[in-house]
């Protein structure tokens, strides 16, 4: 075309001019740390496994989620999946139901098969790990998938600890149990069960292993001095549940009184109620001041388990048991009100904590022990004793679950990095993607979807799994709930809302880069980018 | 083929035998009948592949004309006037552009005082607004010209204005020689726009330019106009080729050979004028005429060559340029500048005054002694003017002028169009 | 809510641009990798200019729709001024820029030329859009929109309305809202700001010339307008799109702030978002989070004047009313219809 001078232009043209030259901040793509990962105890990638979790990709969330926890199945059913109250979408509506997510996964990963892979190459070093429950086997996968030859040794009959002798069925069906320590055992992994490790250097010495973890949990029932009669029928809690994993059940008659108010008194208690019992829970608090949580109250007080809130137990006697009645004080301790009651009682379950079994660790050198009872550790997670580590419930912490799955994991990372000569250096955490940093309007409207329960009829009399999963839609749907807090998933937002298209789009997976030739700094991507994934940076001029 | 009709339809066929794709107008007068014959033509299926489109304002016409031409149409309208005035913003808009629009504009006078009568203050107002300027002295010479314009128009890349006197030519039934089809086909190609909007090779049109770029632009306005000075007159050449006849040019000369006195003017009283000049050669006198049909661009050394050898001027315009006196003489005066020629201009025809032989005999001879002065007015009533001018200097509020003057002269209400 | 049912649940559903979760089909034009950019970069538009934006938005979808076959017609303002300047274009398709006033008469000019190249087998079926600021549109081109209105030309006019002349240094237009402070409706007597009473709303006039198509949509809204757009693009005759494009110039708003502002435009009900055909209300896009007008005024220096030591309640009273009136009469609260 003959184009007249000036007035007529070519198009596209004004690429040669590089309004990049006008700014005076630049924004800059990160990534901030999810406050569910932040809040995990077993440094699970929540929003990172969510992610594929959301187009439907399940294999890939589930082998997302297994690079740090391999129970999802578990997890999803016992963790108490704190995580949940850090989610940001709680702000909006509903926190994202993660758990019943987590637990579709596990639950796909039983169904399909999916296995986890040997490792493709042998350290030559060995590792011994006492106790087969969650944070021994979870050492045992993080550290066989380094590549070590690991031998695990139970006294009990079965795997899982806790997970089997703690937490009842109806909670955590044995197939999900057993499916998932099997999977550990296919990667390659020795357990001894009924192998009792009664000194820990000679099994060491013995075995030639280069380092051990220890993970032999707390299975010793905490008493309490209560008066009582000689008939009077006392039983510790962890001893009523392991019993129930064997043959013979535990005969506690009609009326079991249950004493204490955490979770091991609610599990007990639900236990026996669903044996055709009437149990009755005495806690010398309130309820709001009980360490069990609420959700298992509310659950176990559906089922019809009763309970005596401020109430102590004086004295026992072989029919029935007299207790006290209970008034806070104003720092909210129980304080006696000399007002006494009689229950009727065939039997009391106390529920009161439990102790660790410290027999192995006789003659270590180096090795100390708190005054509550437990091994003391590094943040390494090292004992005293160089090469001897320790976790779960025998080491000063929370004591549950998922906490112990972390700890077998970050034991295993630090093992690994010892055996090596070196120390782990965990990479530094990201900052928190604060509810502040997301733009909460671009996620569609969407409350949580609730699991099913059990029918209440079919709870108090059977063992049958009270809370049910999610189907494929459900679960599908609830990770759609995710914010992606912190972490970019490619909506596409800061490509779109550039006035000036300084927004380059790498494609699907890759995310998105500045074009600072054009970028004028106007802020606008950071301002509507739903998750946070971007922040502002001055420019120095 | 020889047919008598009106200035207007033998202009609306003369538009339709040239093709045009877009059309557009707003009526007002004297223009109306131009656009009611095109528009009867488009609507009845006659003039094919024509858009009419009956626009809401003189400035919508030429907005509309400006896209039409940019994508490619070629594109008419007609105008007059107010209307010419109204849409000013977007005539100087297309020549800005360099569309190669061409616009019949029925000359007439511009309120206040509203007049619907012939002069050219319409067309003059926009001497400088970067169109190319015709004046037909006939209705034949307005036919050739539209013929002549889009060729004109669409080899510069520039719009044309065809300049016809309102009523005078618009109004008038001649004879006329209309072309046949096949005649414009071989004189007018199809437009070949030098650029357009077209999705396969976008460009952007109309930028804003800045000091830096600015006169450059403007002189390439200026020398387009001057390539026209060329153009005009071979145009004029191939029309005569393929019609047979003189029509168009820069300027045209009557009887001017030997003439000491020379009267200059442009439309159709250049008619008038030489029935004049004719009586008086017979008379004795050395009288001649030049015509001037292309305003703009001016043909100053054209001017200049038909005036050397006589020894003085008159330029007879129906414009004023008020505060100074004539237009066209201005311009005629540009032209002659170090050759020491006297001239007069006559300011005449003012809102569709009458312009007789008798005066203009009374007038020219005056001319040839020497007596005019360097501004006349042609026929005005001094009585009227002098009385209004006296009882404007005793009373400062004395009523409108128009109205106590048409009292004066005897007229009993102006007449509303 | 024409856009926002159709796709279920996916994560962010139509609100975000993209959604990695949606069949390709059903994503946004602006989500594409191949997107056509028809405001380049290298344009002069202030930072985080709602205009520069809410242009791109408007024409890639408009070039999605046409497969490309599209001219634009440009009135003179800031969106000419930053796109056009010698010797650079930010233009991809065929453009032109005549005058302030006679964007729509230009509009039809092109129509016109492309019916009759069609009609002699010359060219393709090309659509034109014409577009312009609302001083170009509802003040001084009014003229020729209502023209090209009632005689239904084959032209979509597109409306950036900023609420003033922003070009010439933030002027009051007749789209600036009541109360606002600009560069000649000052803060100052008796009724500060720009006067109660006086102002018109083009879409409701578009509405009564019955034009096939009549739609306001704001930059906060991608899907939305993209779908108008399109929608607009399928349909023959004249059609009107009205964008509510903040500017952080003449608004008194952090460059950040522009699709936020829009958001809150559309939330509080100031500016009602709203489809009709043929002269009839069709649809609403529905107010997701109402919200008082005073989150909207609040952030604009334009009503700073409004708030501080003794804020205007009877002006911010008004203000509330006008946009309850809104609500009412386009139905902005009502359930989404599916
Ligand atoms: C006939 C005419 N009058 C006035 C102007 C001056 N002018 C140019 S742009 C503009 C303001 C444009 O306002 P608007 O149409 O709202 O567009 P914005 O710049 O706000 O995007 C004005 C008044 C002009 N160019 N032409
Ligand atoms: S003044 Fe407003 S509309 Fe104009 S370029 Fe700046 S932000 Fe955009
Ligand atoms: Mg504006």
């Amino acid at each position: 075309m003959d184009k007249p001078f000036a007035i007529t232009l070519n198009p596209g043209s004004s690429l040669a001019n590089h309004t990049g030259s006008w700014r005076t901040a630049r924004p800059v793509y990160l990534d901030r740390l999810p406050p569910c990962n932040n809040q995990c105890p077993a440094g699970e990638d929540i929003q990172g496994w969510l992610f594929h979790a959301e187009s439907g990709s399940y294999e890939a969330a589930w082998r997302h989620l297994t690079r740090d926890n391999p129970f999802a199945a578990i997890m999803g059913r016992v963790c108490y999946h704190t995580c949940e109250s850090a989610c940001n979408r709680g702000k909006i509506d509903e926190a994202v139901g993660i758990n019943s997510v987590e637990r579709f996964l596990g639950d796909e990963a039983i169904k399909r098969g999916w296995k986890f892979a040997a490792p493709t190459q042998e350290s030559g070093k060995k590792v011994l790990i006492v106790g087969a429950g969650p944070s021994g086997m979870s050492a045992a996968y993080h550290l066989r998938k380094l590549g070590h030859a690991v031998t695990v040794m139970d006294a009990g009959p079965y795997m899982g600890g806790m997970m089997r002798f703690g937490i009842p069925k109806y909670r955590l069906p044995r197939e999900v149990l057993d499916a998932e320590m099997q999977r550990i055992v296919d990667m390659g992994v020795t357990v001894k069960l009924n192998s009792k490790v009664d000194s820990i250097l000679d099994t060491m010495k013995a075995g030639g292993f280069d380092a051990a973890f220890l993970a032999v949990g707390a299975h010793i029932g905490k008493r309490a001095m209560i008066p009582s009669g000689d008939a009077a029928k006392i039983v510790d809690a962890i001893s009523v549940l392991r019993s129930m994993e064997g043959e013979d059940k535990p005969l506690l008659g009609r009326r079991v009184v249950v004493y204490g108010g955490g979770n091991t008194a609610i599990d007990v208690a639900r236990t026996v109620k669903r044996m055709g019992a009437e149990p009755i829970i005495v806690y010398r608090r309130t309820r709001d001041k009980a360490p069990a949580h609420d959700f298992e109250i509310e659950e176990a007080l559906q089922e019809g388990v009763m309970v005596k809130w401020l109430s102590t137990i004086k004295q026992a006697g072989d029919k029935e048991i007299t207790i006290e009645k209970m008034a806070l004080d104003d720092k909210g301790f129980p304080q006696p009100t000399g007002e006494f009651e009689t229950l009727e009682a065939d039997s009391v379950v106390l529920a009161l904590g439990q102790d660790v079994d410290l027999g192995l660790l006789n003659g270590v050198p180096g090795l100390e022990v708190t005054k509550d009872g437990v091994v003391k550790v590094g943040t390494d997670l090292m004992t005293g004793h160089p090469g001897i580590f320790a976790g779960g419930d025998m080491v000063p912490a929370d004591r549950n679950v998922t906490v112990a799955v972390g700890h077998g994991k970050k034991a295993a990372r630090n093992i690994d990095a010892w055996l090596r000569g070196e120390t782990y250096a965990a990479p530094p955490k990201h900052e928190v993607a604060r509810f502040e940093k997301l733009n909460p309007w671009y996620y569609a409207d969407a409350p949580k979807t609730v699991r099913p329960m059990l029918d209440i009829i079919r709870r108090q009399s059977t063992f049958e799994e009270v809370q049910g999963g999610l189907d494929e839609s459900t679960a599908l749907f609830e990770a759609r709930r995710c914010l992606s807090c912190g972490n970019c998933f490619e909506c596409d937002n800061c490509y779109g809302v550039c006035p000036d298209n300084a927004v380059i789009k790498l494609g699907p997976g890759k995310r998105f880069q500045f074009n600072y030739d054009y970028c004028k700094g106007c802020g606008m991507c950071v301002a509507e980018c739903p998750c946070g994934a971007i922040k502002m940076e001055a420019e120095d001029i | 083929m020889l047919k008598q009709c009106e200035g207007s339809h033998a202009v609306a066929e003369a538009v339709a035998l040239c093709r045009p794709e877009v059309i557009c107008a707003y009526p007002i007068s004297p223009q109306t009948h131009i656009v009611e014959g095109i528009g009867e033509m488009v609507k009845s299926g006659e003039l094919k592949d024509c858009e009419f489109i009956n626009v809401e304002s003189e400035f919508a016409a030429m907005s509309v004309a400006i896209g039409s031409s940019a994508t490619g149409a070629r594109t008419y309208t007609a105008t007059a006037s107010q209307g010419l005035l109204y849409m000013v913003e977007a005539v100087y808009n297309a020549s800005g552009l360099g569309l190669p629009i061409v616009m019949t504009v029925a000359n007439r006078a511009i309120g206040a005082p509203i007049n619907i009568w012939n002069d050219h203050s319409d067309s003059l107002s926009q001497r400088d607004c970067g169109w190319i300027q015709l004046f037909a002295e006939t209705n034949q010479e307005a036919l050739d010209l539209h013929i002549q314009a889009f060729k004109l128009a669409e080899e510069l890349s520039l719009p044309v204005m065809v300049c016809m006197d309102g009523f005078i030519l618009t109004h008038a039934y001649e004879r006329v020689d209309m072309p046949t089809q096949e005649q414009v086909d071989a004189f007018l190609p199809p437009y070949e726009p030098r650029q357009v909007l077209d999705v396969n090779d976008p460009v952007s049109i109309g930028a804003m330019v800045g000091p830096e770029a600015f006169m450059e632009v403007r002189y390439l306005a200026h020398a387009k106009q001057m390539q026209a000075l060329d153009l005009i007159p071979q145009l004029a050449q191939e029309f005569k080729a393929v019609f047979g006849r003189d029509s168009g040019g820069l300027i045209r000369s009557y009887r001017a050979e030997d003439a000491e006195t020379i009267v200059i003017a442009m439309g159709s009283v250049l008619g008038t004028i030489k029935d004049t000049v004719d009586e008086m050669r017979e008379a004795g006198h050395k009288i001649g005429v030049l015509g001037i049909t292309s305003f703009r661009p001016f043909p100053l050394v054209e001017v200049a060559a038909a005036l050397k050898n006589c020894k003085r001027f008159v330029v007879l315009e129906k414009s004023l340029a008020v505060g100074i006196g004539g237009i066209v003489a201005t311009n005629v005066r540009m032209a002659v500048t170090g050759m020491g020629l006297k001239g007069f201009t006559v300011v005449a025809g003012l809102g569709g005054r009458a312009i007789t032989m008798k005066s203009l005999t009374g007038l020219f001879e005056k001319a040839g002694r020497d007596e005019l002065e360097p501004v006349t007015f042609l026929d005005l009533d001094w009585n009227v003017v002098n009385k209004q001018l006296e009882r404007e200097k005793q009373v400062r509020r004395s009523g409108p002028a128009a109205e106590a003057m048409l009292r004066d002269v005897g007229a009993v209400a102006a007449r509303n169009y | 809510m024409s856009a926002l049912q159709t796709v279920k649940f996916y994560q962010t559903g139509t609100f975000t641009v993209g959604n990695r979760l949606l069949a390709p089909e059903d994503r946004s034009v602006q989500a594409n990798m191949q997107r056509t950019n028809s405001l380049n970069s290298g344009h002069r538009a202030c930072q985080g200019c709602g205009e520069a934006l809410g242009a791109r938005y408007a024409i890639d979808a408009a070039m999605n729709a046409t497969n490309r076959q599209l001219i634009a017609a440009n009135a003179t303002g800031c969106l000419e001024v930053f796109s056009t300047p010698y010797p650079e274009t930010s233009w991809q398709i065929p453009w032109i820029h005549s005058l302030f006033g006679n964007t729509a008469a230009v509009a039809t000019g092109i129509a016109a030329a492309i019916k009759v190249k069609k009609q002699k087998g010359q060219g393709q079926d090309v659509r034109v859009v014409a577009q312009g600021g609302d001083g170009g549109t509802t003040d001084i081109g009014f003229g020729c929109l209502s023209g090209m209105f009632e005689r239904n030309d084959d032209v979509l006019y597109i409306c950036y309305d900023n609420g003033g002349y922003m070009n010439t240094g933030v002027q009051r237009s007749s789209a600036t809202p009541s109360a606002a402070r600009t560069a000649t409706t000052m803060p100052l007597g008796p009724e500060p700001g720009n006067p109660f009473g006086q102002g018109k709303f083009v879409p409701a006039i578009a509405m009564a010339h019955e034009i096939p198509y009549v739609a306001t949509a704001t930059v906060a809204d991608l899907r939305d307008l993209e779908n108008k757009v399109t929608k607009a693009m399928g349909m023959r005759g004249a059609r009107y799109i009205h964008i509510l494009v903040p500017c952080p110039l003449g608004w008194g708003t952090a460059s950040q702030d522009t699709i936020r502002m829009a958001r809150l435009a559309k939330e509080t009900g100031v500016f009602p978002v709203f489809e009709a055909e043929y002269g009839e209300l069709t649809s609403a896009l529905a107010i997701r989070r109402p919200l008082p007008v005073e989150d909207y005024l609040k952030p604009q220096k334009r009503f700073a004047h409004l708030f501080g030591k003794n804020p205007a309640v009877e002006t911010i009273a008004r203000i509330q009313a006008q946009a309850d009136k809104n609500i009412r009469r386009y139905g902005l609260l009502a359930k989404e219809t599916v």
